[in-house]
């Protein structure tokens, strides 16, 4: 009798080799996203760094543009910086916001309580469409078609608030002004911060809007008192996302914008910048040089926009959290 | 008898809506009346007279009905109205404009012919848009073939490992979404176009498309996933399926027209991407099967050259291009619409 007794059988909570290289890949593929951002911010201020180092902090405070090269294409003198634009950037992005938010919100209260079933329907699906839309069409629509009227309502505003200083043009040059891209980029962002809002005021608590009308609250009363408060913070965020995007936007800006390398915070004169837009306009015929130039201008942007959405991730985040 | 017909006291009665429709007629009147009368013209002065005058009446007879709450509740019925109005004109006006200009360039030749023998100022007849269809396709399809496993693989992380890094990855692609487009092309330009290739082609356009892409899929997909039950996933480990067989056999086809959603939803963000192909493809006037040599053309890139040579014939090509990128986004939107309902229904 040599019946060999069986081992017992090991019991072990470590995962079996399939699973571990499944979850190896998994989390490469998770860690893909830092990857590439950390790839995007090495490489372009790998290439941008000379720009940046020899013409230091005026890369951001001055306005100047300009390369000289002899006919064998060396550099003789050269000047870049990116304030004109800069300020350019922000102040389309922020026109546009301003004309978005209130639309925006209006909209999206409109949808949530105020339509009647089957248009809330047929709005959502039209605006989820021009949220697909792409950019190069609002810019030939933009410039084709609502350039002139954008125009007319520009006059119409220096008309009647043009002693404001933000309204003043001089010398009158109403034509391819920062008012007219912010126009175009409100149009653009409209639909994101629809779409956010709307999210945001429709997970307003039910308990509260039915104890609201159930006081004898007004939709007014009731959208005061509950879903305002409530989407506060979330509206905010959206409204960031929409500048970001707003900020980040080319080609769209490009076909309607004069782009001037001067700084101009009047919003109707006809004179702007922004990065995006610069990087095309001058990467057809930069030399090397130059277009080490760009990347440190495409650096900045990237750095600027990142941190315009990280403070929208955290302030909408923030607003998931605090259950009101 | 007759049982007794139960009421509805809150929709408004036949009196209600005639006077709601009395109302709209006399403050379109009215609008009409003041702009004859006082300087202001155009259609803005029409519409805005009218809206003014609107909300001044209905608030006043609201107001006297039934009380300054229902006349505050008014005025933000009316302004909240107007607001989407204003958000829906431009679409319909985009709509329109491109469909009308754009079905003169449109013709059977436009879809066999490329620019190879023409430029965008020569007559109609000449040259079409087959290399921008193409390539495109080529372009969309390249980048899919990237982005789709690494953006699902960082749904999975998200969904199924949930490790210590997942709040962190969920933030970094968030930020990844902000990247604007023209960035991902200097990136491709400073890190693989200059270094490695020396060349313009239409893969260098399509890694560019993949990073704006990535992020699309892998959010669509992290909320598909999330809906899949974990009843599901018990239900496999506790037939002893391991993690990988479980999420290969029981997650993925469960999610399977989710993923294919979030696939569609990807293209539709990069089909009319334009700044980075600028960049990186050389836009190409002839069709160039091969993505890693040569350059390549493209809907957008099509278009913007047209739109930029400026003359009548070029800005119908711009506009015959716009129609079909617009047709072709629409047919993606629509497709992911569709498979979302059949999933609700």
């Amino acid at each position: 009798m040599s019946a060999s007794i069986p081992q017992p059988r090991l019991i072990t909570t470590q995962p079996r080799k399939s699973d571990r290289v499944f979850r190896g890949i998994v989390t490469a593929g998770g860690f893909s996203s830092l990857l590439i951002l950390g790839l995007i911010a090495i490489f372009l201020g790998f290439r941008g760094f000379e720009v940046i180092r020899t013409e230091g902090f005026r890369f951001i405070t001055s306005s100047d543009w300009s390369i000289s090269t002899d006919d064998a294409g060396n550099v003789l003198e050269s000047h870049f910086g990116l304030a004109a634009m800069l300020v350019g950037t922000i102040l389309c992005a922020l026109t546009a916001v301003v004309i978005a938010v209130p639309i925006s919100i209006g909209t999206s209260l409109f949808l949530n309580f105020y339509a009647p079933n089957f248009l809330k329907r047929i709005l959502t699906t039209l605006i989820d469409l021009m949220a697909a839309f792409p950019s190069i069409l609002f810019g030939i629509w933009g410039f084709l078609v609502l350039m002139p009227s954008a125009e007319y309502w520009a006059k119409l505003i220096h008309k009647y608030f043009g002693f404001i200083p933000l309204f003043e043009i001089k010398p009158y040059v109403v034509t391819r002004s920062p008012f007219v891209a912010g126009v175009v980029l409100a149009i653009m962002i409209i639909p994101i911060i629809t779409s956010i809002s709307r999210e945001i005021y429709s997970q307003a608590p039910l308990d509260r809007i039915q104890a609201a009308y159930a006081l004898g609250a007004t939709k007014w009363a009731m959208i005061r008192a509950v879903v305002l408060p409530h989407g506060r913070n979330g509206v905010v965020g959206g409204a960031m996302l929409g500048l970001g995007r707003a900020m980040g936007e080319t080609v769209a800006v490009f076909t309607v914008l004069n782009i001037v390398f001067q700084i101009n915070w009047h919003i109707l004169l006809g004179a702007g910048g922004n990065v995006a837009s610069l990087i095309i306009l001058k990467f057809g015929d930069a030399s090397p040089y130059e277009i080490r130039a760009l990347m440190a201008a495409g650096l900045v942007l990237f750095v600027l926009t990142l941190i315009v959405n990280a403070l929208a991730d955290f302030i909408v985040r923030h607003t998931s959290k605090s259950g009101r | 008898m007759s049982t007794p017909r139960p009421t509805r006291p809150w929709t408004p009665s036949l009196i209600q809506r005639l006077t709601d429709f009395l109302v709209v007629i006399v403050s379109m009147i009215l609008a009409v009346a003041v702009v004859e009368v006082t300087p202001l013209k155009g259609k803005l002065a029409y519409l805005f007279a009218f809206f003014l005058i609107y909300i001044a009446i209905s608030t006043v007879y609201r107001g006297m009905r039934t009380g300054s709450a229902a006349a505050k509740n008014n005025v933000v019925q009316a302004l909240v109205a107007f607001a989407a109005l204003v958000a829906i004109t431009p679409i319909f006006s985009i709509l329109f404009t491109v469909v009308s200009k754009g079905i003169k360039g449109i013709s059977f030749g436009i879809f066999t012919r490329d620019m190879s023998l023409a430029t965008p100022t020569d007559p109609l007849t000449s040259g079409g848009l087959l290399h921008a269809i193409t390539g495109t396709l080529t372009l969309v399809l390249c980048a899919l073939i990237m982005s789709v496993p690494i953006g699902i693989l960082t749904a999975l992380y998200l969904t199924e490992i949930r490790g210590r890094f997942t709040r962190p990855i969920r933030f970094l692609v968030q930020a990844m979404s902000g990247v604007p487009s023209i960035v991902a092309g200097l990136f491709i330009l400073s890190a693989v176009l200059y270094p490695i290739t020396k060349q313009y082609s239409g893969f260098m356009g399509s890694l560019a498309l993949t990073i704006l892409m990535i992020p699309t899929i892998a959010r669509t997909s992290e909320e598909v996933l999330k809906l899949i039950p974990n009843d599901l996933r018990e239900a496999g480990v506790a037939l002893g399926g391991t993690q990988w067989r479980t999420v290969a056999m029981i997650v993925i086809p469960a999610a399977r027209s989710g993923l294919v959603t979030a696939m569609i939803l990807g293209i539709a963000r990069i089909a009319g991407e334009t700044a980075p192909l600028l960049l990186l493809t050389g836009g190409g006037d002839r069709v160039n099967p091969n993505p890693f040599s040569g350059p390549m053309g493209s809907l957008p890139y099509y278009i913007w050259k047209s739109f930029n040579a400026g003359s009548p014939e070029a800005i119908t090509r711009a506009w015959a291009g716009l129609l079909v990128l617009l047709v072709v986004v629409f047919i993606l939107f629509i497709s992911a619409r569709l498979l979302v309902n059949r999933k609700k229904a």
